[in-house]
């Protein structure tokens, strides 16, 4: 089958993040970034797919700045096909992500498309649920294990209350959780490779669609800190403050 | 201005997160509350006792992302507001719903500001994003653990609603944590355990202690992923968010993806063997030394000091 992956190119998630004193956003000039770590897991998923024989073509697509060749690159260093970058400036909505998701997809017709279940910048957890919305496809979210039962995917997704197997005829969405698997860090001569794989770069202005914002983000502002506790010396202390929290608790 | 929420249940029983939502959005406008599923009476009368809830509507649905998500959309169009907790159904169903309304959600919401102005956390709770929203319609999914729970005593009359759709997904096997702990998103009290605990079988201590306390169970990422505790317990940017009003973190050293789930924790213990770990240091109470020693004792004092629930 052919697999089309989904990544994004996100503030690195061992940065600690700063929100600017200005309140317009989170700094992410000078921050290091690199591929969501969601998207790494639906890349390798694609990737095993594809070694046990269950992927004819993987094709990863990214949308973002120039710059997010990197994240395409290391996808295609994993052992992606061929790469595709929808280039804008512009921090799109989740919404109009998965708009310009749904035209390649109409373009390129995969029989399963791979998503991260959320970006941990904007935490969304929305556009492989969109995408199989506009393109009309079933879905199964926060995998954590994926098996081809004929034409058909056997899906184990993680949910409040455990875990839960849905059957997906394909074509169909699904969006990676982090138990689904390792990802593998690519070897030098697959790193080497990926340079002379295919990367079509198209303007996002091209698809015809309306990236507008449909939201307004007044602010963006941080947590409300916590003030410093103290340390006791023993169980029978901490006893003590446990049993008085508990019985504040039941007073009200 | 009305408000179709969706309810969340469990083995026939309506979820704690529901009662969250409610008076989450109560100022939004009259609400209606759907049930959906197969067999859902008790839960629908338990629903209908939700202060604030104008009526209950049960739809037959089958449980999966596109079935339940067609069911939503036909009742779409009589509310401005479409609502449910962001719960792993909710964050599943509703995103799929706002996009075949062509609607941009809003998720994931810790605070309701006025009718389209909402705070939601970002960067794993490192950053609260205040957005404004004047489309026409709103979809939106509440972080239950942020507020109070509705009252009851009401009385709303429940309407059964023929429908039936064809669902492509198939569910085919639920395994669910048997446990009888409180539930994690919406208790009073949490004891989380961490990779320390060293085995599923030491993890017991942790399950003992919260016992003891009436505490739901929380584990880290490291300690559900080396198989100490089922997925379902995992607290974090990816897991599970909570806010009791007692967090008791064991062996526990606070990766940033542990803290954006334990925020909301109203007071924070610690019992680690590192007094520089990060979680100490955010704590209210810390008592550093070897877990192993401290929790049988803990357990023993707790008699003594007659703490019982």
């Amino acid at each position: 089958m052919k697999i089309l992956v989904a990544i994004k190119r996100v503030v690195d998630h061992n940065v600690r993040i700063r929100v600017r004193p200005d309140g317009t956003g989170v700094e992410t000039s000078g921050v290091r970034m690199s591929m969501n770590p969601f998207c790494k897991h639906a890349v390798e998923a694609a990737v095993q797919l594809g070694e046990a024989g269950h992927g004819d073509e993987i094709v990863v697509v990214s949308i973002g700045p120039k710059v997010a060749n990197d994240v395409i690159l290391t996808a295609l260093a994993m052992g992606a096909h061929r790469g595709i970058l929808i280039e804008t400036d512009a921090e799109l909505e989740t919404l109009a992500i998965a708009k310009l998701l749904a035209k390649v997809v109409a373009e390129e017709n995969p029989d399963l498309v791979l998503l991260g279940k959320q970006a941990v910048d904007d935490d969304s957890n929305h556009v492989g649920q969109m995408l199989a919305a506009l393109t009309d496809r079933p879905q199964a979210t926060f995998a954590s294990a994926i098996t081809v039962n004929g034409a058909a995917l056997d899906v184990t997704r993680e949910v409040d209350t455990g875990t839960e197997v849905v059957s997906l005829p394909l074509p169909a969405i699904v969006t990676a959780d982090l138990r689904l698997n390792t990802p593998r860090n690519a070897a030098l001569p697959m790193v080497m490779k990926a340079r002379s794989k295919p990367l079509a770069v198209r303007p996002a202005a091209e698809f015809g669609i309306d990236l507008a914002s449909r939201l307004v983000v007044e602010k963006v502002s941080p947590p409300a800190e916590r003030v410093a506790g103290k340390t006791v010396g023993s169980a029978g202390e901490l006893a003590a403050y446990i049993a008085g929290e508990v019985s504040q608790m039941e007073a009200l | 201005m009305s408000v179709l929420v969706i309810a969340d249940h469990d083995l026939g029983v309506l979820s704690p997160a529901t009662a969250r939502v409610v008076h989450a959005v109560s100022e939004l406008g009259p609400i209606d509350l759907l049930v959906l599923g197969h067999g859902t009476t008790d839960i629908a009368t338990e629903a209908a006792k939700l202060a604030g809830v104008t009526k209950v509507l049960v739809a037959d649905s089958p449980n999966t992302a596109d079935g339940d998500s067609l069911v939503i959309e036909r009742f779409a169009n009589g509310y401005s507001y479409i609502v449910q907790s962001a719960g792993s159904v909710g964050k599943d169903r509703l995103p799929r719903v706002a996009a075949k309304l062509d609607i941009m959600p809003v998720t994931d919401i810790v605070e309701v500001l006025g009718p389209t102005r909402f705070i939601r956390p970002i960067y794993a709770g490192n950053a609260l994003q205040t957005v404004t929203d004047n489309q026409a319609k709103h979809v939106l999914t509440i972080r239950a653990s942020a507020f109070r729970a509705a009252a009851t005593g009401n009385n709303a009359p429940i309407e059964t609603i023929e429908n039936a759709v064809v669902s492509a997904a198939k569910l085919i096997a639920q395994h669910r944590t048997e446990s009888d702990t409180p539930d994690l998103a919406t208790a009073q009290i949490v004891v989380g355990g961490g990779v320390a605990l060293g085995s599923a079988n030491k993890f017991q201590l942790i399950e003992q202690l919260a016992k003891k306390l009436g505490a739901a169970i929380g584990a880290t990422r490291a300690a559900v992923d080396a198989g100490y505790a089922p997925n379902d317990w995992q607290v974090g940017q990816t897991g599970k968010i909570i806010a009791p009003d007692l967090y008791i973190a064991i062996g526990i050293s606070g990766a940033l993806q542990h803290l954006a789930g334990i925020q909301g924790a109203k007071k924070i213990v610690a019992i680690n063997s590192d007094s520089e770990a990060p979680l100490v240091k955010l704590a209210d109470v810390a008592l550093i030394g070897d877990l192993f020693e401290i929790i049988p004792q803990l357990l023993t004092e707790l008699d003594k000091a007659g703490v019982k629930r």
